[in-house]
């Protein structure tokens, strides 16, 4: 016999997202599939979407013609060993802004000045300083990375607990050690969320700087083709960027759980 | 160690006043007051941490062999890094010492074992409970053979239950080793089953009120025990009006 009154509703769903696999895979291929049917029954005309699997053809012709790797390879180059330079300067130069009161109350005022600026309207001074070629790719990219790595770096260390570095004080732990074994990967997790910003941002820059001026790379691609209309080939560029995007994110994700996988 | 009439500002506001004590080798010191008196700044005056604006702090005697950090505090927040494990978290204090590694071994499962930690050594601060993080926490304190511990409320973080076991464990290792310790709590019960003197503090500025000494061994003061029952009463008899109006205050004022 069921107790009499009612039962008590129940209100503690939501606001708990939890993961779901699939579904970002689910939400692309319903999109590429919709392109593809739109565009062969006409709905979508031919001049304003490519069609998908032509698109996947001209990616194949790329590859066969040994062109896909001669433009990715020089962007890869260039993305790297930019995106390297301005990282190991800014997670520096960021540590020092956290350790040191002069250090920071000097830069701060200058990386909120620097930061706002399109990095893209320097190319032309960075051409003249660092000459026409890869110097001036590699300045830029440096230079777009560096100030998020920095403002996040010194956040980040701004952010470790202060009664670690106590404890570690309180215990006569060398200023190195302090910074190495407690302020450094405690600093950890927000160094890494400020680089995926920067990298993303550096991928941006390839684009530019090589749009600007080179032969070879991702960027003069995609302009080739946009200059000719060629919206398959420019298709295939901008999905290249994308794959790109994604595999720096996927290798951030790999350096978070080696690096952080003492977070729960 | 002694302490010679040692005070100390906050800027405008005065926080300790005359504060002269003595610490003796092999003894509990336990300090208590109302919140805000200035125990844990006491404690950081003790440790180095703090430099006081009057008096000094001065150590006596010899520091004991193998002693690599004589003044060693135990935080209430335990200070564990979160990305090492337990031994990692005890090893660390070690490293900055050149010492042979049978020798850290050694001397890291030792204190592991003291402790009764040896099957948690790989274990991560966020896998254990809050009482066995305190553990890790004394055994780094005692891997480092320190002159005085200085604890800072060290069991006020934890529920009552592991409070008592923790209290035993405090209890069984200075019976085994007896060490030298300042104890700065606000639990009573705490105080007189730990302390060998209780120093009371007044409200702020923080002087000394009394110094109840207990004779009574530690390892025969069990949990409810009637004269440390009394002892508790007198203390709180003392303190209940100032906590009352320590409590009745404006933390700006």
């Amino acid at each position: 016999m069921p107790e009499p009154g009612r039962q008590v509703a129940f209100r503690g769903g939501g606001f708990a997202p939890t993961p779901r696999r699939w579904v970002g895979f689910a939400v692309f291929a319903a999109l590429i599939l919709l392109a593809e049917w739109g565009t062969r029954s006409g709905v979508i005309s031919a001049l304003t979407l490519p069609r998908p699997s032509d698109v996947i053809l001209t990616f194949q012709e790329l590859y066969a013609s040994g062109l896909l790797f001669k433009h990715l390879g020089p962007s890869l180059s260039r993305l790297v060993i930019g995106a390297v330079l301005g990282v190991t300067v800014g997670i520096g130069i960021g540590l020092m802004m956290g350790l040191f009161s002069y250090i920071r109350a000097g830069l701060v005022p200058l990386v909120a000045a620097i930061f706002p600026i399109p990095k893209i309207a320097l190319l032309p001074l960075f051409v003249i300083w660092f000459g026409i070629d890869e110097g001036s790719k590699y300045a830029l990219i440096a230079f777009g990375t560096f100030t998020p790595t920095v403002v996040a770096t010194y956040a980040a260390v701004d952010n470790v607990d202060r009664t670690l570095i106590r404890m570690g004080q309180s215990f006569g732990l060398s200023w190195v050690s302090i910074l190495r074994k407690i302020v450094l990967p405690g600093a950890m997790p927000g160094i890494l969320a400020g680089l995926r910003i920067s990298l993303a941002i550096a991928i941006i820059l390839l684009v530019a700087a090589e749009m600007l001026g080179a032969e070879y790379g991702i960027g003069a691609y995609i302009l080739e083709a946009g200059a000719l209309y060629d919206l398959e080939r420019l298709f295939a560029g901008v999905v290249i960027l994308s794959v790109l995007g994604v595999l720096v994110s996927a290798l951030i994700g790999v350096i978070e759980k080696h690096l952080l996988g003492w977070r729960s | 160690m002694h302490l010679a009439d040692v005070g100390h500002h906050y800027g405008a506001r005065e926080v300790l006043r005359d504060i002269t004590l003595d610490i003796p080798e092999g003894q509990i010191v336990c300090v208590v007051g109302p919140s805000g008196c200035g125990k844990s700044t006491l404690l950081r005056l003790m440790g180095g941490l703090e430099r006081p604006d009057a008096g000094a702090v001065i150590q006596r005697g010899e520091t004991p062999p193998g002693c690599l950090n004589a003044l060693t505090y135990i935080f209430q927040d335990f200070a564990l890094l979160p990305w090492r494990t337990v031994a990692g978290n005890v090893s660390l204090v070690l490293e900055d010492h050149a010492m042979p590694s049978p020798e850290r071994r050694a001397r890291i499962a030792d204190v592991l074992a003291r402790t009764r930690l040896s099957d948690f050594a790989d274990a991560l601060p966020r896998q254990l409970s809050g009482g066995m993080k305190q553990r890790v926490a004394i055994a780094r304190a005692l891997v480092v053979n320190p002159a005085v511990m200085l604890m800072d409320e060290p069991l006020s973080a934890l529920d009552s239950q592991t409070r008592e076991l923790l209290m035993d464990d405090l209890v069984g290792l200075w019976t085994r080793t007896p060490f030298t310790a300042v104890y700065v709590t606000h639990n009573l019960a705490e105080a007189v089953r730990l302390g060998h003197r209780i120093v009371v503090l007044s409200r702020r500025p923080g002087e000394i009120r009394e110094i109840v000494e207990l004779a009574m061994p530690l390892e025969r003061r069990g949990y409810g025990d009637a004269t440390l029952e009394r002892a508790q009463q007198h203390l709180w008899g003392m303190m209940r009006d100032e906590a009352a109006a320590a409590d009745a205050e404006l933390i700006d004022a």
